[in-house]
């Protein structure tokens, strides 16, 4: 199978956020691969190691990205693509990326392409299927098990805690949810390995793509903080009597109840 | 400018989704004056559509085919471009569930246009409408805006209030569509939400962690949900332990939630699970350790084992309903 994952450089999920200058302040941040991506990656490996191929690993971002393809890499993928807008895409939105990744993709007669399912930090899931639709393949999004007979690929959906299992066939491009396989982590051979696999680095006049083509549909204007709370109320007393006046404030107090 | 607004309705068990009331409020608004068109697409959604255009939606077309009974993005994606083939619409609004999830982004690849997902907020109206949507899982928000002129979003569920319901309703038109190509067959469905409580569009969530210690351990915490007509949600740590399904993690890496209440029971609050919840209107935490993190975001706290407590809570409310 010649398979694609689709990857992203994302603040590591223990990272706090500060915003200055309605930005989100980077510096001394810990990165990791996006956790959902993850298991894209280890579904990658093992329908490799299972039906054979290769699994390509890509990513649209800055140089700095190269160190989560690596672990990619040192989780057991064979090569990795670096797409550097660096220098080229000033703002970007799902537009752009998705475009951009297409444009990569569009020539590789990938049989399976597989993405997470929602980044955790923009968090909009759009990616996936925008690609799948500018590919003119089929999209699968949230999945929490995927089988492949050679022919048929079965898949299992999640659908906001219902399940679906969906027939389909490759070629094909799904996203992943967590529950679909436990990330391996990377082993030191396999980060040894993974310094001399390839690593190919692009930019977007490689993809003849021009920066016009990539402006983006969406700008942001702001970016903020949620509104700090109010220490709340721990409760004290007589255990029961501390239920009941809990009862009665998200009642009365809170009107929740 | 006002602008024609597309709504996807969505239903459930042959209803309509609260959040589907929620859309067509944010198309209102989005539309500036202009028309908001509400659109069901299914086997026999028929019945629907008059319900929908009393919570404000101007018109309401129907899609019906057999091919429709159950959404698959080749389908629904081909209902919903016929509608917008013929309306030429200058906004769409979806809910931001498993399907709206999957099939807007589809949509917006198709027109190439952009699209806001996620919504919980709209500031201004027609062009100059803002979307606040939340990033990093709830740590932080933004603010955008649409350069394209199509205002295309999808909106979590339980954060946009819905118009009041109405008498009567606007005209409801039937589009005739051949869905060909389905590439995907459903073969099974099987529900495994809690009583048809959909985490992401409940009002009020009762979440444990591993200070429930158990599958078993989670029965306590299902009564209250099930009181409150609720649903029941997990950390992480609950999930890694096999008490509970993934599909209920809340958290950073999980689902993100924002019900009126939320009792976070046997929960520490680690940053990701903070995350994940910090941003639900009322805030409940039980916790032997006083030191716990969750004990930050709480609004009340309680200072307990919540295998006393919950079903101490339960009666409590059992007692005022």
């Amino acid at each position: 199978m010649n398979i694609y994952v689709l990857v992203k450089r994302t603040f590591d999920t223990e990272e706090k956020i500060a915003v200055s200058n309605g930005k989100i302040q980077e510096d001394g941040a810990e990165f990791i691969i996006n956790p959902y991506d993850e298991y894209a990656v280890e579904e990658a490996i093992q329908l490799r190691d299972e039906h054979g191929g290769e699994v390509t690993v890509v990513t649209v971002g800055e140089e700095d990205a190269e160190k989560q393809l690596r672990t990619a890499l040192a989780m057991g993928a064979d090569k990795a693509v670096l797409i550097n807008t660096e220098d080229d895409v000033e703002e970007s939105d799902q537009y752009t990326t998705a475009l951009i990744l297409a444009e990569y993709l569009k020539d590789k007669d990938a049989d399976l392409i597989l993405a997470g399912n929602v980044a955790i930090d923009g968090g909009s899931g759009q990616v996936g299927p925008r690609v799948a639709e500018r590919l003119g393949i089929n999209c699968v999004t949230t999945i929490t098990d995927f089988k492949y007979d050679g022919t048929n690929v079965t898949i299992v959906r999640d659908m906001e805690g219902d399940s679906e299992t969906i027939q389909t066939t490759l070629p094909l491009l799904v996203t992943a949810q967590q529950g679909l396989n436990d990330p391996r982590y990377p082993s030191l051979p396999g980060i040894m390995k993974a310094k001399k696999k390839p690593l190919e680095e692009l930019e977007i006049d490689d993809l003849d793509l021009e920066e016009d083509d990539v402006e983006p549909k969406i700008e942001t204007v702001d970016v903020y903080l949620p509104p700090a709370k109010a220490a709340g109320r721990i409760l004290e007393g007589e255990l029961t009597d501390q239920v009941a006046e809990l009862a009665s404030l998200l009642r009365n107090e809170a009107k929740v109840i | 400018m006002s602008k024609k607004v597309l709504v996807l309705g969505e239903a459930r068990e042959g209803a309509l989704r609260n959040v589907s009331f929620e859309a067509i409020a944010a198309a209102k608004q989005v539309s500036g004056g202009g028309e908001v068109v509400g659109v069901l697409i299914g086997d026999s959604v028929q019945d629907l559509a008059q319900e929908l255009s009393q919570y404000g939606a101007d018109r309401v077309i129907t899609v019906e085919h057999p091919h429709l009974k159950t959404y698959t993005s080749d389908g629904f994606g081909q209902a919903f471009m016929a509608v917008v083939e013929q309306e030429n619409p200058e906004g769409m609004v979806f809910a931001h569930t498993a399907n709206g999830k999957d099939l807007a982004p589809k949509i917006a690849s198709k027109l190439q246009s952009g699209l806001v997902s996620d919504v919980t907020a709209i500031e201004g109206e027609g062009d100059d409408a803002e979307f606040i949507r939340p990033i990093y899982s709830g740590k932080a928000f933004e603010k955008v805006r649409v350069k394209d002129g199509i205002a295309f979003l999808t909106i979590r569920p339980n954060n946009i209030p819905p118009l009041e319901k109405g008498e009567g309703g606007g005209d409801v038109s039937s589009l005739s569509v051949d869905i060909t190509n389905l590439r995907t067959i459903i073969q099974d469905v099987v529900r495994k939400s809690t009583d048809g409580v959909d985490l992401s569009e409940a009002k009020v969530i009762v979440a444990g962690g591993r200070g429930v210690k158990s599958a078993e351990g989670f029965e306590p915490l299902k009564e209250l949900a099930d009181l409150l007509g609720g649903a029941i949600g997990a950390s992480r740590g609950a999930c890694d332990a096999d008490y509970v399904d993934y599909s209920l993690q809340i958290g950073q890496t999980g689902k993100v939630v924002t019900p009126d209440l939320y009792i976070a029971a046997g929960i520490s609050g680690a940053i990701q699970h903070l995350a994940g919840m910090s941003n639900s209107k009322v805030i409940v935490a039980i916790n032997k350790d006083p030191e716990a993190n969750i004990f930050k975001v709480a609004d009340y706290g309680i200072v307990g084992d919540l295998f006393e407590v919950v079903p101490m809570l339960t009666e409590e409310f059992r007692k005022m309903m």
